[in-house]
């Protein structure tokens, strides 16, 4: 087996695995440790690490589990995502989390930590109001604030009396992440037969289950194997994926679009593992460093407001040209608010450039995939024939 | 007086003073909208949860609720055409109708409601209130106007309070953000006295709706707390909070109620006064407005009447004690907007539906979940469950629309609301020795 396939192996499980192993492994080896749960999109997983806890993303089971207590808490007009988070929690394989963050991506997310305060009243709860004023001191002042909450809480239940030495520690470790996604994300961009999303995509879930060390391991690994490879390039259109930011597109949808015809040379799967742009500066607090960094450089998303008029507009045309894409795949979870209320700004700005775009919806459980095949390959076709963006 | 046009419902509808009143005052309003631009008054665009009427009419300016034109539109059989429309224009099938049916309204010419054209915004205030879609709402709106923008950031109770740092952080954005941008659309200085003064007003009808809406502990109940509610709420949760129109509404309404318990009469449904209630119930969850008087009459027809509800504290919850406070104008619209109902958490909000069935002494209670708003809905199963588990009174759940007309199947709904009543009779008469 090569370095590279050994890596996708160990991605893919990961990827399958509903139980979580590494996490309770990692618990395991000191009963001492906790771990804290997060769902979509953005937690700040270095005030979890620095409260000595194992950060865990939640970002549903696809296809691979039969949702049935999830069900019976929601009505058919509801995503899928809390549906199935749900039948994790309630067949027990999130028991080992001592606490669960909800962020602040849609009123779904936001009411399910509600329902997590009485459904699992041992776990801490958290819903995280992200700061929406951007260019502002008071949006600045109040995240910290709720990161510096958070950091309390999270470290009564962990027992470790942080310090700024170790805030920093887990900062530069997360920086460290994210450089290294970023650049997994421009090899793909660059040479994206090299890095196909087939194999990127389990590898940054892989990222959001395991010690982030163990994620640097691995994904330097990929990278390694990935350059000693001169891979085929194939005829595929260039397309970014937008508006997957939440509940995730199934593996055999991406696997569907990529042989279709197209390379996928951006996206927003897993957007919380980028979504800070750059480094956090040093040499103030370290949470005010955190949180300067999240309202000045977060990337621009559904879910975060936009304060300029025309920003919603120019963005398609923006993220087309930095990923030298052909078009755009406008790809949202059925019922997904943040994705369906967006996508006709940001497709009329991209239509507006004569970038060519196509749309569809998906759940997670999407277990069909010859619709997707037939509009994927014919936009491939057509962005060949006619030109993209 | 009026007749109902409707076959078989040649009644004669009695309309109180306060009915009266209010149609009056709405119809000046967007009469004073239509002429705004030419008499250069200036117009704010807001939401009902977290509307800061107080301080926008402080600076001279007119309010603009959106949900109200969508529910108006609703009501007067015009929002599937605007739907329609909106949908057309690529927005989802899958999200809000309040915004695609205020959408396409505006694609229609911003004809409101009652037939005058709505002005454009020279603000839009955009009050960030218990409501994700709120943020997308006004995103897509301002592409339409050229005007600024201001977001008012309010933290959710997910804890349950609001936290002493998150109403600092409502009233600091208020102060440096909303308040210089009022002063420079309206080209006046902030008139904190005027403020004040608005903050007892609201302050004074506020006393008066709460005496109303908890006037339905009385058997037999003088209001209908969800179909009536709706109407009691209107100049409270739009652009009469805070106004002297408001508290001579409010003044009358209350004496009319008090005269309905003096009386020991039953509230004005469609088809008359229900005087014969032989089901008190407590509902969950924004009406259905495209059928708005076929859902009430489902209701009405069976003896049944609401005694209290959430959807109307979605405007604010008075009934829980909040008060403007004219002494901290700020903080207390910080208060204010903290704790509408949406923004509470899923507990509060199931901790509100068991106070209800006690205090307001229910037979059942009903939770009528819409499509449209995820706010409202996702989490309602889990409430029904739960608060059926503390009070060991059941519930019915039937699902609809607030504006798409699509989504009410009005045999469907009737039935579960028959069946369900006809349970709580069977259960009634098992429990009697």
């Amino acid at each position: 087996m090569t370095a590279r396939a050994e890596v996708v192996d160990w991605a893919l499980a990961r990827y399958h695995d509903l139980e979580f192993s590494v996490a309770r492994e990692w618990l395991a080896e000191q009963p001492s440790r906790h771990a804290c749960g997060y769902l979509p999109v953005y937690a700040p997983r270095e005030v979890i690490h620095a409260a000595g806890m194992l950060p865990v993303g939640i970002h549903g089971v696809g296809d691979q589990l039969e949702i049935i207590r999830g069900d019976a808490f929601y009505q058919s007009y509801i995503c899928h995502l809390p549906r199935s988070v749900l039948e994790l929690a309630q067949s027990g394989r999130l028991g080992f989390l001592s606490a669960v963050l909800f962020p602040s991506t849609c009123d779904v997310i936001r009411n399910l930590s509600g329902m997590w305060q009485l459904l699992e009243p041992q776990t801490y709860v958290r819903y995280l109001d992200l700061p929406h004023q951007h260019g502002l001191d008071l949006g600045e002042r109040f995240w910290e604030g709720e990161l510096r909450t958070l950091l309390a809480d999270l470290s009564r239940i962990s027992g470790r009396a942080v310090t700024d030495a170790d805030l920093w520690r887990s900062i530069e470790l997360y920086s460290e992440v994210r450089r290294l996604v970023l650049e997994l994300y421009r090899v793909r961009r660059d040479e994206p037969w090299r890095v196909p999303t087939e194999e990127l995509y389990p590898l940054l879930r892989a990222g959001e289950v395991v010690p982030p060390e163990v994620f640097l391991t691995q994904g330097r690994a990929y990278l390694e194997a990935v350059a000693g490879e001169p891979g085929r390039i194939r005829d595929n259109s260039r397309v970014i994926v937008v508006g997957s930011f939440c509940e995730q597109p199934p593996l055999g949808l991406i696997k569907t679009i990529e042989r279709a015809g197209c390379y996928i040379v951006d996206d927003d799967f897993l957007l919380g593992n980028r979504l800070i742009q750059g480094d956090v500066v040093t040499g103030g607090p370290p949470l005010r460093g955190l949180a300067q960094a999240f309202v000045h450089h977060a990337m621009k998303t559904s879910v975060l407001y936009e304060p300029d008029p025309a920003g919603k507009r120019r963005l398609m045309k923006e993220r087309v040209a930095a990923a030298r894409a052909d078009g755009i795949i406008f790809a949202a979870a059925s019922f997904c608010d943040p994705a369906l209320l967006d996508r006709p700004m940001l497709r009329a700005g991209a239509e507006a450039e004569g970038i060519p775009c196509i749309a569809f919806k998906y759940a997670e459980n999407s277990g069909q995939f010859q619709q997707f095949r037939e509009q994927a390959g014919t936009f491939s076709d057509g962005l060949k024939l006619w030109g993209g963006g | 007086m009026e007749s109902d046009p409707r076959p078989g419902h040649a009644a004669e509808i009695h309309k109180d003073r306060s009915m009266v009143l209010q149609k009056e005052m709405i119809a000046r309003h967007y009469e004073r909208l239509e002429r705004a631009p030419q008499c250069g008054d200036p117009v704010v665009y807001t939401f009902v949860p977290g509307n800061l009427t107080e301080l926008i009419r402080s600076f001279g300016a007119l309010p603009v609720l959106p949900e109200i034109n969508a529910l108006q539109s609703g009501m007067r059989g015009r929002s599937r055409d605007f739907i329609a429309a909106a949908e057309r224009a690529g927005h989802s099938e899958d999200v809000c109708t309040y915004v695609k049916c205020d959408i396409g309204m505006l694609m229609s010419g911003n004809i409101g409601p009652t037939g005058t054209r709505l002005p454009p915004p020279d603000l839009l205030l955009l009050s960030y209130t218990g409501c994700y879609t709120f943020m997308k709402w006004f995103e897509l709106l301002r592409e339409q106007y050229n005007c600024p923008t201001v977001f008012l950031q309010v933290p959710y109770q997910g804890d349950g309070r609001l936290a002493p740092e998150h109403r600092r952080y409502i009233a600091d954005q208020i102060r440096s953000d909303l308040i210089p941008a009022l002063e420079s659309i309206t080209g006046r200085g902030y008139d904190e006295d005027r403020l004040r003064a608005n903050l007892t007003l609201a302050r004074e009808a506020e006393d008066d709706l709460v005496a109303v809406l908890s006037s339905a502990k009385h058997r037999p109940s003088p209001i209908d707390a969800y179909f009536g509610g709706v109407y009691y709420v209107g100049p409270i949760f739009s652009a009469f909070r805070g106004t002297a129109e408001g508290v001579e509404y409010y003044r009358e309404l209350r004496r009319e109620v008090e005269a309905r318990v003096a009386a020991g009469l039953g509230p004005v449904t469609p088809d008359g006064p229900l005087n014969d209630q032989r089901f008190r119930l407590v509902v969950e969850g924004p009406p259905n407005w495209t059928h708005f008087r076929e859902f009430w009459r489902m209701f009405s027809d069976e003896g049944a009447v609401v005694v209290a509800s959430t959807y109307t504290k979605v405007g604010g919850t008075y009934d829980l004690g909040f008060r403007h406070d004219p002494d901290d104008p700020l903080g207390t619209m910080a208060d204010y907007c903290g704790g509408c109902y949406t923004n509470l958490n899923l507990p509060t909000r199931i901790d509100m539906l068991v106070r209800y069935l006690h205090e307001y002494q229910a037979d059942g209670f009903l939770i009528n979940s819409v499509k449209s708003c995820n706010s409202f809905s996702a989490g309602q199963l889990m409430m029904l469950r739960e608060v059926e588990q503390r009070t060991g009174i059941p519930g019915a759940f039937i699902e609809s629309d607030l504006v798409d007309p699509r989504y009410f199947s009005a045999a469907n709904i009737k039935n579960r609301i028959e069946s369900y009543l006809q349970m709580l009779t069977a259960r009634r008469k098992s429990s009697q020795p």
